[in-house]
């Protein structure tokens, strides 16, 4: 047990050790410094306050869309669909911040909720099609997030605007803007929201480890089977976990709608959050506490990429390129394991 | 001086919180059958596993001829002459026998193309020398289960083994099998191989061994030669005491109805029946043992009542009350346990530590959690007590079920399902593969439970458990109960025709249709 304990905390660190090291040989390969270029990654993610500040808004959607994979994920689903589930959450909190006029205290938790429930819709689909006709979740979500996508697309150009690319900027009592983190980090855009999704974490660790509901979720992700037995209702289990995976989803658009842009543009494709968030989840070993770190170590390295090409002429490319090598050194973490077992057997 | 071909001695071998062999002395000498003798998890896996070459022994030596050898993974094993037939079959399904047996170590011409003629007519060799009668081009997906083993056998004699171990080789054969096997393993020793038989069925021992070596919780416990020992001794010396092969129980009284199935019709998901309009009453404070062969609705008849499957027609009545077409939940709560046929399948989450298995039914109810939220604290006591109370040999409540032996996990199951103290138990081959010492447990706990008044449904392949165990014997074939009789009034042979569909009463088992 504390074997396997100390093996999946160790596991991603090596993984993302090796993954930078493996960076270091491209970079070197294809003519540049190394230690620039990682001194320039560092410092566009952590070089000073803006910087940082700017890292921890890139990482909070980063978190949630991690937390729903990862929520799905141990209870035996794959959700593929974090994507479109990003994006009507995204457009409800829009919505509502538009729609409405209200008082802050009701109109912020409304436009929040309201992503939430707009994530759990977009997830309920591929849940109760998987519950009651066995249709695979991967295939429904993935054909799920094109619909997200070009109907989101549609109501933006045609509903929330006339023809415009851009709504307009939700008022201050929708937003998840803070003067004050702004003014402490040198005006950069982190916003309330990273509260949210570090709740959202505690949450997720509280329904899987200590309640009820997340002993039923995991053991039908387990074992249909005994679950049946056992008098769980094995259907209401596929959707809820869909469903919850959905919420957490659909409140990372909310981040982007009401914190980070106050604004929905049409897309001409994915933002990628919810397709980041399986390897944020893979490389958090599906932990609460792992998706967190995880998800900050892919908000620092995409945003200290930036810095990369004026700092030390590094293209950005070649981030991308780091971050698909440490996701392949998670995914390849058996071979770690065999390595780390060879070390201990020889070390006795 | 006997000349051993095998010796391992003094093996000891930990594994992270237990000692799966602690000082165990194997000594197997040349042209014998030595069989190793332990309860499910007592070890004897381990051991073999030592010695060829997949475990590292932390104490101990191993010799070969004599010579002390150290076997670091199994080409050397191999090297050395000793071949493992495996349990679960090695095999690849669609290649044919030859290729399966030249696999690894494929001949070739010089060309480099594998002479799969010189290797085919080299197996048809070896086939006949040992009498094993395999056709070296038939298809192993093709092929019964018994010979798809003598292929095994036969992948161990081309390379060349000298002492071959069978592990449990007889769990997957039918009774016709086990004799032709028998009678291989005879026709082996006398062309002057060496046989190491694990297993935990007694009668084999006696029938075909030589010498046998008892493991009892990773100890070694002796050697004794099977011509100065018997069944009962071999029993006690595994399991610690004495082992009773006769159930020992009192009359039953049964009292009042508890179970009430009138004319029940359950459909497959073919949509074909398979209970076609089945009665059946159950009383409190009886056993009554459902025989018949596989397949004649058997499971659809536990699923339906459990509320697993949907009944199509019928009535089933639990205290009086109707349970037809319930869910799983409210017949589990109206007052029945299951101890489900397939224990991986149904009993429980092989992922989930055994102390979370334990409240599979109760995690929802109080004091294992309230308002949703778990009482870990409440739920561990359970399993402890549970533990301890059914003797389930585990390292801690924390292990996962997966990594328990099958006898164990049986034992969790039942520990759960009767300390819930249900008003009918339904216990589905609750024996099946398990050594004599958790039998024993096992039928003694569903004779406590009868002797408190439940009623007891025990559906078994095994006449030997439905005679002794059941109190009333109902007979199924083809979707009904064809026959109603009493154990002490019947015998194998007649429940065998009743089994078979033929209309026979007791005492005219002579005539047939």
């Amino acid at each position: 047990m504390s074997q396997n304990k100390l093996f999946t905390v160790l596991v991603p660190i090596i993984s993302v050790f090796l993954g930078l090291l493996a960076g270091a040989i491209i970079m070197l390969v294809s003519g540049f410094n190394p230690i620039e270029g990682y001194t320039a990654l560092w410092n566009g993610a952590f070089g000073d306050s803006y910087t940082l500040g700017e890292t921890i808004r890139r990482s909070t959607p980063y978190i949630l869309t991690g937390l729903s994979i990862a929520f799905a994920f141990r209870t035996g689903l794959f959700n593929i669909g974090a994507e479109g589930q990003v994006i009507v959450g995204w457009l409800a909190a829009v919505w509502v911040g538009l729609a409405i006029d209200a008082p802050m205290y009701i109109h912020l938790p409304l436009a929040i909720i309201a992503a939430g429930i707009a994530g759990a819709l977009w997830a309920f689909i591929p849940g109760i099609l998987k519950a009651k006709l066995g249709v695979h979740e991967v295939i429904v979500t993935i054909m799920m997030n094109y619909i997200a996508l070009f109907v989101t697309n549609d109501i933006i150009r045609n509903v929330l605007t006339d023809r415009q690319t851009t709504t307009e900027a939700i008022p201050a009592s929708a937003s998840l803007a803070s003067d004050w983190l702004q003014s402490i980090t040198l005006y950069s855009r982190v916003h309330y929201g990273i509260l949210i999704a570090l709740f959202a974490a505690v949450i997720m660790w509280f329904i899987i480890q200590r309640t009820t509901i997340g002993y039923e979720l995991k053991s039908v992700g387990y074992n249909e089977h005994a679950s049946r037995y056992a008098g769980m209702n094995v259907s209401k289990n596929i959707v809820l976990s869909m469903v919850i995976a959905g919420t957490f989803a659909g409140l990372a658009g909310a981040m982007e709608g009401l914190g980070t842009y106050g604004t929905i543009s049409v897309m001409s494709g994915f933002p990628n959050m919810g397709f980041d968030g399986i390897a944020v989840a893979l490389l958090g070993a599906n932990t609460a506490l792992g998706v967190v770190l995880a998800a900050f170590l892919f908000g620092a390295l995409k945003e200290g990429a930036g810095e990369m090409p004026t700092g030390a002429g590094v293209p950005t490319e070649l981030v991308d390129i780091i971050i698909a090598l440490i996701i392949f050194f998670v995914a390849s973490s058996y071979i770690i394991r065999w390595i780390l077992l060879r070390f201990k057997k020889e070390g006795k | 001086m006997v000349e051993y071909v095998i010796e391992m001695l003094n093996i000891r071998k930990e594994f992270p919180g237990i000692v799966a062999n602690d000082n165990i002395t194997v000594q197997l000498k040349k042209g014998e059958i030595h069989a190793l003798l332990g309860e499910n998890g007592a070890g004897k896996s381990t051991l073999m596993n030592v010695l060829f070459g997949l475990y590292q022994p932390e104490q101990g030596e191993i010799r070969v001829k004599g010579k002390k050898v150290n076997i670091t993974n199994p080409n050397i094993a191999n090297e050395l002459g000793i071949g493992m037939v495996h349990q679960h079959f090695m095999l690849v399904e669609p290649f044919t026998v030859t290729q399966n047996i030249v696999l690894g170590s494929e001949p070739t011409k010089k060309s480099g193309v594998i002479d799969i003629d010189r290797a085919r007519k080299n197996i048809k060799e070896i086939s006949d020398r040992y009498g094993l009668k395999v056709d070296p081009d038939a298809k192993i997906s093709d092929i019964s289960v018994g010979m798809q083993q003598r292929v095994e056998i036969l992948k161990t004699l081309y390379r060349g083994a000298e002492v071959l171990i069978f592990d449990e080789p007889t769990a997957v054969l039918t009774p016709q099998e086990i004799n032709e096997l028998m009678d291989i393993m005879r026709s082996l020793v006398k062309e002057g191989k060496s046989i190491i038989l694990i297993t935990h069925k007694l009668k084999e021992i006696m029938e075909v061994c030589d010498s046998c070596t008892v493991i009892r919780k990773g100890k070694g416990i002796g050697t004794v030669d099977t011509f100065n020992t018997n069944v009962n001794e071999l029993a006690s010396l595994m399991v610690g005491r004495e082992v009773n092969f006769n159930t020992v129980k009192t009359e039953s009284h049964p009292k009042e109805t508890v179970l009430k199935i009138e004319n029940l019709v359950v459909k497959d998901s073919r949509k074909v029946d398979l209970v076609k309009g089945l009665n059946l009453e159950i009383h409190a404070g009886e056993i009554v043992g459902i025989a018949g062969v596989d397949g004649n609705g058997q499971s659809e008849l536990i699923e339906a009542i459990t509320g697993l499957t949907k009944s199509v027609s019928g009535k089933i009545e639990l205290n009086n009350k109707n349970i037809m077409n319930k869910s799983p939940r409210k017949v589990t709560e109206s007052g029945i346990g299951h101890i489900p046929q397939d224990r991986h399948r149904f009993g429980l989450v092989l992922d989930y530590s055994i102390g979370e298995n334990m409240v599979l039914q109760t995690y929802y109810k109080k004091p294992y959690s309230k308002a949703k939220v778990l009482n870990y604290k409440e739920i561990l006591n359970k399993a402890e007590k549970l533990i301890q109370e059914y003797d389930v040999r585990t390292p801690s409540v924390h292990t996962p079920a997966r990594a328990l032996s099958g006898g164990n996990q049986q034992k969790a199951i039942i520990g759960r399902e009767v300390d819930r103290s249900p008003d009918l138990l339904i216990a589905a081959q609750p024996t099946r593969g398990l050594d004599v010492g958790a039998i024993e447990f096992i039928h003694k706990k569903l004779i406590e439970e009868r002797d408190k008044g439940k009623a007891i449904l025990l559906v078994s392949f095994e006449l030997d458990e439905i005679i002794n165990v059941s109190d009333r014997i109902a007979v199924m074939f083809d979707g009904k109960i064809v026959a109603e009789v009493k154990p002490e009034e019947t015998n194998e042979q007649e429940l065998g025709l009743l089994m078979a569909g033929s209309k026979v009463k007791a005492g005219e088992s002579n005539v047939t249709e």
